[in-house]
């Protein structure tokens, strides 16, 4: 099994998928167990995986490599390294957990549970991907499920979420092919291999293109590639203004897709970044990193805050969280420090188990409630005092609280940003007052006062609820004191990935 | 200073609390549910008696090296390597950390026995002591850490448990508030705080040294010197930032608004977080980084201006308050201003010097004044209360000792430190008469809001209901025996650290090894003694007023409420209306922001996105109309000629949008690598 770690941890829940479709439909436990131990594996080899990655490579590691269409020169080639590897631990560990969390879903079960382990081979195989062809099948290979799970399984609005989020990422995935159709026929022999696409990145042009509007922004090829590849994630991180469908998705999700959603989807907006954009157009990369990730995920981070301090949906509220989360990812990324971009890829990691838990956090009352009106709750500390204890610490993850995870990836990406930008390293830090701000108001309504006399029996969190919050919760607290243990595996990955980029910074 | 002593046991001293906080955290309420309170309350205490005994070791391990190598550490493992950025989690004594130290582990070991008594009918004790415990680590952290973002772990940890006891009773709204703002407007601090943390960072960086740990920063302070960011130097930006983070933790003009809304915690809390330790973290963290405040002058002027304005405006506001903890909210706020008047005229040593005595006698104060209104039944409003001397022997005599020492009267702790000051503010090369004579006013509206309150409160006849005065009780010995010890201190404490008229000071000299030496200042003993007479004779001047007013009555208070029509004893009374202003422009303003940005999301953005959809949608409708009727028409017109492709057409009719979207994508590509390739 080691030897193909990385395909078996992708192709594996494909296989229980097409077991749970062998089942009768009525047998839910079942189906739930099955697909429980389809995503153990790959959670027990994401682990083995930590174990065995060699921390001091740069390069690619696990790699498997074999012809696939050779008329087109496209071939399967998975593998990881610095900056795949947490996101591939990620998507183990929230895939496995947020089985748990559907435990719940009795409409449909059978298709649900399918649909579930078809996006978790699609999410791992975007991750490890390496050639590009595979790449854009296993991104359109996740989000086929993802619009069917919010759109049947949602709620009231899901037809409208879904078809939002479905042409937000189609409009994304279009502008994807593009420019992944551009680099193929500029390569020379015509490629999708990323590895041979990097070595030929000098080859793509960057003088100004004869063509309105480009010759008066001085875009070259690379520049419009950049900016097809950049829309299609920024779409998925989400960046202003393309970030109105995630609310609304959200909202409309179930639970556990919207921890999926939340903890790993967004993630491969800056992944696909880091991954392509960067090492394959550094030059441009160095051009546009400044306005289109350090400006506007400044902007995100500040308007994430102030939208989320606005609104009275507890999910709706953690949605734009994240809005405002990912912009310190973007805003590290763009300083091309050390500090700041190991922080960035450490904030992904993070912020995918803190909003993971959020997410989780709000399902549990959602499910006792059937609300999640804000202002509708109030007391619950009195009533459910190990429900509000987990609450606490997620809250307090998510606001940066110094000692929990989320503080050393904030604080690493505002330093390395401050080299560079200065300016947006001090608004990006006067974030965490408007983001202090929305949790704390939120705690005080909805766990502290007195007790709502409505909601005065509702019962304490319990066992399973319990298995799927606190793996997250102890990954905060010690990546909170002791980070390097994610931090030791990016740094060499993520630090030459700076040098491809730094020589082309004016 | 070269070599510290490695150490292993300076990180039990931090660390033991945490393990109370976290046996209590998880275990506390089945453990409080099995085997009672006491268990939960031994559970809090054997820890902080521990890293008290540690403490006195670490003293002693001090007291017998040479002055300038006494310096121990403990280093656990690196926290953070990225890039240049290097942070050790690791632990540090020196002579200055040493009385911190000091002074959390004993005052707060008091303040914990205190609380056995004071929290002893509340259900919750379980979670009293575990923020009590985890906010002894967090200040022990931000005390002993040897770097400066290890400290800001401690510094917002603090904040953290501040936030959880202010708001510690959370069914009532007004708790929740007061915490909600205690710890909002410290983040405001934090972000400076972070900001002065970048700056020192990078500009030593920039010159090869990029370095967070303190005795690197005093190392390579020099290269700090001639640097400057946006025309200013980069010392005096990075101290200001830090300051900003020194004005929310110590309650300075501008982010003193949460102190006095933070009297809504326990009042062992007041005392513990709110009185002797968290509050003093911005003067500790200046006489820290001493070697950077005095590189900058300017921001040394306004640590000074700030801290001597923040003693008068408190002052003045302190007057008129008529709830018992108000009154030394404003006093401790008040108290803070004039260690900062200290720190701002580089006299860090009487900044510290004052920063313990005033730990001791505030402590004494709230700690009184818990064991007050605790007899009361909960009654604060010191217009209810009156006559309480006899009924509380104990509360009486240590409340009153530690009035006279907050007021200065000679020979008590509060006089040598807040003269030391007020020296310092005179002759030192930063201070000036103004500072001092402004000082001086201070001192002397301090004798008169605290005799105000201890005549109020324990002499004259009772104002209290008939029922409360049946039920008054002095406090059990757990609440009543630490009172004395502070009490004690409140006086002894001000004795290690004499002025030169008296024989010069031990405290100075024990911090000689962190400060330097004093200035030199010879041959100014007459002097020292004139002003020290001064200030005395106008602090007996507002202990006269208020003996007057409130003792004798034979002075109307009206006399002086009513003076400008009465204006300003309501803007006094009114905190000088700060908060409503602050409300109107912050909170409000902000809220504004964010729901404008709602907005502009629901409004703006979508409407474009379904709009664009919908668009998209009638488009293929008028498409579908056009396939139907022109397309169909011609294809039908010729379907026996062309019957195969009328199919064909039939099927991209009834095809899905995506295959539209592919076809128009092909399309696109291709033209666009044809533009492209023949235009680079």
């Amino acid at each position: 099994m080691t030897d193909n770690v990385l395909s078996w941890m992708t192709f594996f829940p494909v296989a229980g998928m097409v077991v749970v479709l062998l089942l009768p439909h009525d047998r839910h436990s079942l189906i739930r167990w099955v697909s429980a131990l389809a995503t153990l594996p790959p959670l027990l080899l994401a682990i083995w995986l930590y174990a065995n990655f060699d921390r001091t490579s740069s390069g690619l590691q696990f790699v498997e490599k074999a012809p696939w269409i050779p008329t087109y020169n496209i071939q399967y080639f998975i593998g990881v390294d610095g900056i795949s590897i947490s996101m591939v631990l990620l998507t183990a560990l929230l895939s496995f957990l947020c089985i748990f969390a559907s435990w719940g879903i009795d409409k449909g079960v059978k298709g649900y549970f399918a649909l579930f382990l078809l996006l978790d081979t699609g999410m791992m195989g975007v991750f490890v991907a390496l050639d590009f062809f595979l790449f854009y099948i296993f991104w359109e290979v996740m989000l086929l499920p993802m619009y069917f799970l919010i759109g049947i399984w949602g709620g009231p609005r899901r037809e409208y979420a879904a078809i939002k989020f479905f042409l937000y990422t189609l409009f994304g995935s279009v502008l994807m092919l593009l420019a992944i159709l551009a680099l193929y026929f500029a390569s020379e022999p015509h490629t999708f291999d990323m590895t041979q696409l990097i070595a030929q990145s000098g080859k793509y042009g960057t003088s100004a293109l004869a063509m309105w509007p480009f010759d008066r922004w001085g875009w070259g090829f690379q520049h419009v590639v950049w900016m097809a590849l950049f829309i299609g994630f920024a779409i998925k991180i989400p960046a202003f203004p393309f970030h109105t469908w995630l609310p609304d998705a959200h909202v409309e999700a179930p639970t556990a897709i919207s921890v999926i959603l939340a903890g790993v989807l967004l993630k491969m907006g800056t992944y696909g970044i880091l991954r392509i954009n960067y090492p394959m157009l550094p030059a441009a990369t160095a051009d546009l990193a400044y306005y289109f990730l350090g400006a506007l995920g400044t902007w995100n981070i500040i308007y994430g805050a102030l939208c989320a301090m606005a609104q009275k949906d507890l999910k709706k509220l953690v949605a734009y969280s994240s809005v405002s989360h990912m912009g310190y990812v973007m805003l590290g990324m763009a300083s091309f420090t050390p500090q700041g971009i190991n922080g960035a890829v450490l904030q992904m990691f993070n912020h995918g188990t803190i909003t993971g838990m959020l997410f989780l956090l709000v399902g549990v009352i959602y499910d006792r409630a059937h609300h999640r009106d804000i202002d509708g709750f109030g007391g619950l500390a009195a009533i459910m005092p190990v429900y509000t204890g987990v609450t606490a610490v997620a809250f307090f993850a998510s606001m940066g609280l110094p000692g929990l995870s989320g503080f050393i990836s904030e604080v690493l990406v505002l330093l390395g940003a401050w080299q560079k930008y200065v300016i947006l390293s001090i608004l990006g830090a006067s974030g965490v007052i408007l983001i202090a701000g929305y949790l704390l108001w939120t705690i005080q309504r909805v766990y502290l006062g007195p007790v709502n006399e409505k909601y005065k029996s509702l019962p304490e969190i319990n066992g399973r609820e319990l298995f799927t919050l606190v793996p997250l919760g102890i990954i905060v607290i010690i990546l909170g004191v002791y980070p390097h243990a994610i931090l030791d595996l990016l740094r060499s990955s993520l630090d030459q990935l700076n040098q491809i980029v730094i020589p082309h910074l004016s | 200073m070269d070599q510290p002593i490695q150490t292993d046991y300076l990180r039990w001293i931090v660390l033991l609390p945490l393990l109370g906080a976290a046996t209590n955290g998880l275990l506390g309420a089945q453990l409080q549910k099995r085997f009672g309170k006491g268990l939960i309350s031994t559970i809090a205490i054997a820890p902080v008696l521990g890293s008290f005994l540690l403490s006195v070791r670490a003293l002693f391990d001090l007291v017998a090296l040479q002055p300038e190598q006494r310096f121990l550490i403990d280093r656990l493992y690196t926290w953070i390597t990225t890039g240049s950025l290097n942070v050790d989690v690791a632990f540090w004594i020196d002579p200055l950390s040493a009385v911190m130290i000091l002074v959390v582990t004993g005052i707060g070991g008091l303040i914990h026995i205190y609380s056995i008594g004071y929290m002893h009918d509340d259900n919750s004790y379980w979670r009293f002591f575990t923020f009590l415990n985890l906010f002894t680590f967090a200040m022990l952290l931000l005390v002993t850490g040897d770097n400066l973002l290890l400290v800001f772990v401690g510094w917002e940890g603090v904040g953290l448990c501040s936030y959880a006891l202010i708001g510690f009773w959370y069914q009532d709204h007004v708790n929740t508030t007061a915490g909600n703002k205690a710890f909002i407007v410290n983040r405001v601090g934090d972000f400076g705080f972070i900001l002065g943390i970048f700056l020192i960072f990078w500009t030593l960086d920039h010159q090869g040294h990029g370095t967070v740990s303190f005795r690197e920063i005093q190392k390579f302070a020099s290269l700090l010197k001639n640097q400057e960011i946006w025309g200013g130097g980069v010392a005096t930006l990075a101290t200001l930032f830090l300051f900003v983070g020194a004005t929310g933790k110590s309650a300075q003009i501008p982010l003193y608004v949460w102190l006095p809304d933070a009297m809504q915690g326990p009042t062992p809390v007041s005392a513990l977080i709110h009185a002797a330790t968290m509050v003093t973290a911005g003067v500790y963290m200046i006489a820290r980084l001493h070697f950077l405040y005095s590189m900058a002058p300017l921001t040394l002027e306004v640590v000074a201006v700030i801290g001597v304005a923040t003693a008068l405006f408190a002052a003045t506001i302190a007057l008129t308050q008529n709830d018992i903890k108000r009154v030394l909210a404003y006093s401790t706020i008040s108290q803070l201003g004039y260690m900062f008047l200290g720190a701002g005229v580089a006299a860090y040593g009487a900044a510290i010097f004052h920063l313990m005595t005033h730990a001791f006698f505030k402590a004494c104060l709230f700690l009184g004044s818990g064991s007050v209104i605790h007899a009361m039944g909960g009654e604060q409003d010191m217009g209810k209360m009156g006559g309480l001397r006899s009924a509380m022997p104990y509360t009486f005599w240590t409340f009153a000792i530690s009035v006279l020492a907050i007021a200065g009267t000679p020979l008590t702790g509060g006089f040598f430190s807040k003269d030391e000051i007020l020296w310092q503010a005179f002759s030192s090369a930063h201070g000036s008469p103004l500072l001092w004579s402004l000082g001086v006013v201070g001192a002397g509206l301090t004798a008169f809001y605290m005799f105000r309150q201890l005549f109020l409160v324990f002499f004259g006849n009772s104002r209290a209901d008939h029922h409360t005065q049946e039920h008054l009780h002095e406090s059990p010995k757990v609440m009543t025996v630490p009172l004395v010890i502070l009490a004690i201190g409140s006086i002894a404490a001000g004795w290690i650290g004499l002025p030169e008229v008296f024989g010069g000071s031990q405290f100075a000299e024990w911090l000689e090894p962190v400060f330097g030496k004093p200035h030199e200042m010879a041959a100014s003993e007459g002097p020292e003694l004139l002003l020290m007479i001064c200030s005395v004779a106008v602090a007996a001047v507002g202990f006269f007023i208020a003996y007057l007013m409130y003792y004798r009555g034979a002075l109307a208070p009206e006399r002086f409420s009513s003076l400008a029509g009465g204006a300003l004893y309501r803007l006094f009374y009114n905190k000088y209306y700060v908060d409503e202003i602050y409300q109107a422009i912050f909170v409000r303003g902000t809220l504004l922001l964010a729901r404008t940005g709602a907005w502009i999301d629901q409004h703006i953005i979508d409407f474009i996105v379904d709009g664009s959809a919908k668009t998209t949608a009638y488009i293929s409708w008028f498409n579908g109309l056009f396939d139907n009727y022109v397309i169909d028409g011609i294809v039908n017109a010729l379907a026996n000629i062309t019957f195969w492709a009328g199919g064909k057409f039939r099927k991209v009719q009834t095809g899905n949008i995506n295959s539209y979207l592919y076809v128009i994508l092909g399309a696109v590509v291709l033209a666009i690598i044809v533009r492209l390739r023949y235009s680079s």
